[in-house]
């Protein structure tokens, strides 16, 4: 055991000067070392505006490309039934193989782990990937890191698609994006903890709930809740609007009122009777309640909530595009949408399939009949004018500069 | 004539390629300036030093100061664990070492994660407390300071005990009988022959300990709160959220710069041969 612990002798002599001052800078060479310090830049990709395609970029891009029978589709967690009824299905229809892998857990960090290889013109070893709107997803966009797609490709996107969705502002056109799903992010609260009932974002700052209170660390979501708490809303929001929201959130910290800013890792609080009242994503919750048998109640607050969505898209150095492009297809056959908005909850982009659960749920019995009806009617997977009414965008950022003093602003909250 | 340096050689590559490149690259980040999208450009933006100590000094502050209360307790802790074994654990040393360190092959951040449902609010601790209304309703230790020292003690308790353990069990027990001999009492014997032989394994422990304790953000992000917010997690975030490349770098040339002066500030007053002629006077 003893001799292969550290001899405190060792620890002394690294401690201890053995190479002058003079002859360390002798060794290196201070001029070389301020070359080399020029020389490993960081390298973006030029593009600083943000960029409409060219027009002829898409029959560009895919002019010679064919299906090579495989596609690698990067996914968040919890978005698809475990058993991939869906994808067996493509594969016996198509003939090509999906290797599915739910790899995305956070937008900043899934940027930061493929910027490089993106920036190299490497591949990042996944020809497909759901990416949500934001700040994020406009790096991606700018940095040119997006296959432009061709919509003649998409027969069944054109055809059942929400036609809103073209219309959402961090893709106009879906010029390189099409939607998965979208999602709302309102209030979750355990009725069990917090007898009367939660209609307001004003609730999370009720001193009732003191050290109860989960919020978002994004700072998107975090910025949101705290702009519409003032009535203001996010999109159209100036930097002025940021301070004010910042100021409240900061209020609502020094009150002692937040326990902590989590990311996923909410539900698990909210689970374990850490927070009582909590920031959520719509679809958690209904899979929450579900798989443990809880009785979570998510509401969308009276000031409002949000709703973001997370898209396919198909990064540029993909080595299957075209059977990419396929599957994206694939998920807008009114069908495949149905059963996949029946398991995972969010919100869903093909209207059709409503009328397609109820047929299901017709042709069930049991448990399963009440539970495909209940999905046909909630206003979670398929939201009415109403409900779209109480919900806001994202702000969109036009410039990089105008993203990080949004940051600047919020970060402190999260992380002092 | 060439024989020196082509001994350095396969040292000099290692330095070379693991230690000078990776610093000259995170010391160039750190003086650069742009975003992520358009590329970052090297134009020796010292600022970037300054303003990120201005806004995490807190963070900064905050994390030395975990990791010296970490490292005192450590000591507490592992003293008398490691004189315990070195002399009274007989033939059984060796399997009292690894049942020490037999919760260590589990792996660091699951260990960690277990810690979170045994502290939780309703679980297995507190849980059976506050129902029997011995505590009120709203406690919690998740996310105080009081968990995240608590999952830094933990996790670094091998590293203080195994090099006290080293110094403690070499110490020749003719030395205490000597002591003995000449009239020492034991308390006597202990502050003046095993104490002052200890401590170079204490300065190791000390050095094994604080410089990791200090930059860890795997404790604060897993058992504490916003208001335990460490430095490293400041770091993590920057560059693995924000691909905020020089804030980053700027910051961990900057934990690295302090816990270096303090650690040679420390090797310079408590240096271990200057240790033992301390304690002897």
């Amino acid at each position: 055991m003893q001799s292969n612990l550290p001899d405190p002798s060792l620890i002394r002599g690294m401690t201890q000067r053995r190479l002058g001052r003079r002859d360390a800078l002798r060794v290196s060479g201070l001029s070389a070392f301020a070359m080399a310090l020029a020389a490993c830049g960081v390298k973006g990709t030029g593009s600083t505006t943000p960029s409409a395609p060219a027009p002829d970029a898409v029959a560009k891009y895919w002019a010679g490309k064919t299906s090579n029978g495989t596609v690698n589709f990067a996914n968040w967690p919890l978005y698809m039934d475990p058993e991939q009824p869906e994808l067996k299905k493509f594969t016996k229809a198509t003939g090509v193989a999906v290797k599915y892998q739910e790899v995305i857990q956070e937008m900043g960090p899934w940027f930061a782990k493929v910027q490089p290889q993106l920036a190299a013109k490497q591949s990042i070893g996944y020809d497909l990937m759901v990416i949500t709107n934001g700040i994020q997803f406009k790096q991606f966009v700018d940095s040119g890191f997006l296959a432009p797609l061709d919509h003649s490709k998409l027969p069944n996107y054109v055809a059942n698609a929400d036609p809103s969705y073209a219309k959402e502002a961090f893709d106009p056109g879906n010029v390189y994006t099409i939607p998965w799903t979208s999602g709302m992010t309102g209030i979750a609260y355990d009725p069990k903890k917090i007898t009367r009932p939660i209609t307001k974002l004003a609730d999370l700052w009720d001193p009732a709930f003191k050290g109860k209170v989960g919020m978002y660390s994004d700072t998107q979501e975090l910025g949101n809740f705290g702009m519409m708490a003032l009535g203001i809303d996010p999109a159209k929001s100036t930097p002025e609007d940021w301070k004010k929201a910042a100021e409240k959130l900061k209020e609502q910290k020094a009150a002692g009122q937040v326990r902590n800013y989590y990311d996923q890792s909410y539900v698990d609080a909210l689970g374990k009777g850490e927070v009582w009242i909590t920031q959520a994503w719509s679809g958690d919750i209904f899979q929450k309640n579900v798989s443990d048998g809880t009785d979570f109640k998510f509401v969308i607050p009276e000031e409002g909530g949000t709703i973001w969505t997370d898209n396919f898209a198909i990064p540029i150095t993909a080595q299957n595009p075209v059977d990419a492009i396929k599957l994206m297809d694939f998920f807008y056959e009114v069908e495949n949408a149905a059963t996949l908005a029946e398991y995972i909850n969010y919100v869903c982009p093909v209207p059709a399939a409503q009328a397609k659960i109820k047929e299901h749920a017709a042709a069930a019995s049991g448990d399963d009949k009440s539970a495909l009806e209940a999905v046909a009617a909630s206003n979670l997977v398929f939201p009415t004018q109403a409900d779209y009414a109480k919900l806001h965008y994202f702000r969109d950022f036009a410039t990089p500069a105008e993203q990080q003093e949004y940051q600047s602003i919020f970060e402190p909250i999260v992380l002092a | 004539m060439l024989a020196p340096y082509l001994l350095i050689l396969p040292g000099g590559l290692w330095l070379l390629l693991f230690f000078v490149i990776p610093m000259v690259t995170m010391l160039s980040l750190s003086l650069q300036q742009g975003d992520i999208v358009s590329g970052y450009v090297f134009t020796g933006h010292w600022q970037t030093y300054v303003d990120a100590v201005v806004n995490y000094r807190t963070q900064l502050v905050r994390s030395l100061i975990y990791g010296a209360v970490t490292t005192v307790i450590l000591i507490v802790l592992a003293f008398p664990v490691s004189y315990w074994i070195a002399f009274y654990g007989g033939r059984r040393k060796p399997t009292y070492l690894f049942l020490l360190l037999l919760p260590f092959f589990v792996s660091f951040v699951l260990r960690t994660i277990s810690w979170r449902y045994i502290l939780t609010d309703e679980g297995m601790l507190l849980g059976p407390l506050k129902s029997a209304g011995l505590l009120p309703d709203g406690f919690n230790i998740l996310g105080t300071p009081v968990a995240v020292i608590g999952g830094l003690v933990y996790n670094f308790l091998p590293f203080m005990v195994l090099p006290i353990y080293v110094a403690l069990e070499r110490i020749d027990p003719r030395v205490v009988e000597a002591a003995r001999d000449l009239y020492a009492d034991p308390a006597t014997a202990f502050r003046k022959v095993i104490l002052p032989l200890a401590l170079p394994g204490v300065f190791a422990g000390v050095l094994m300990t604080f410089v990791p304790a200090s930059s860890d953000y795997v404790n604060s992000a897993v058992l504490g709160s916003s208001s335990t917010t460490m430095i490293g997690q400041v770091i993590q975030s920057q560059y693995l959220t924000s691909s905020n490349y020089p804030t980053a770098s700027a910051l961990s040339f900057t934990l690295m710069a302090v816990l270096l002066v303090g650690v040679f500030a420390y090797a310079r007053a408590l240096g271990t041969e200057d240790v033992m002629k301390v304690a002897a006077r």
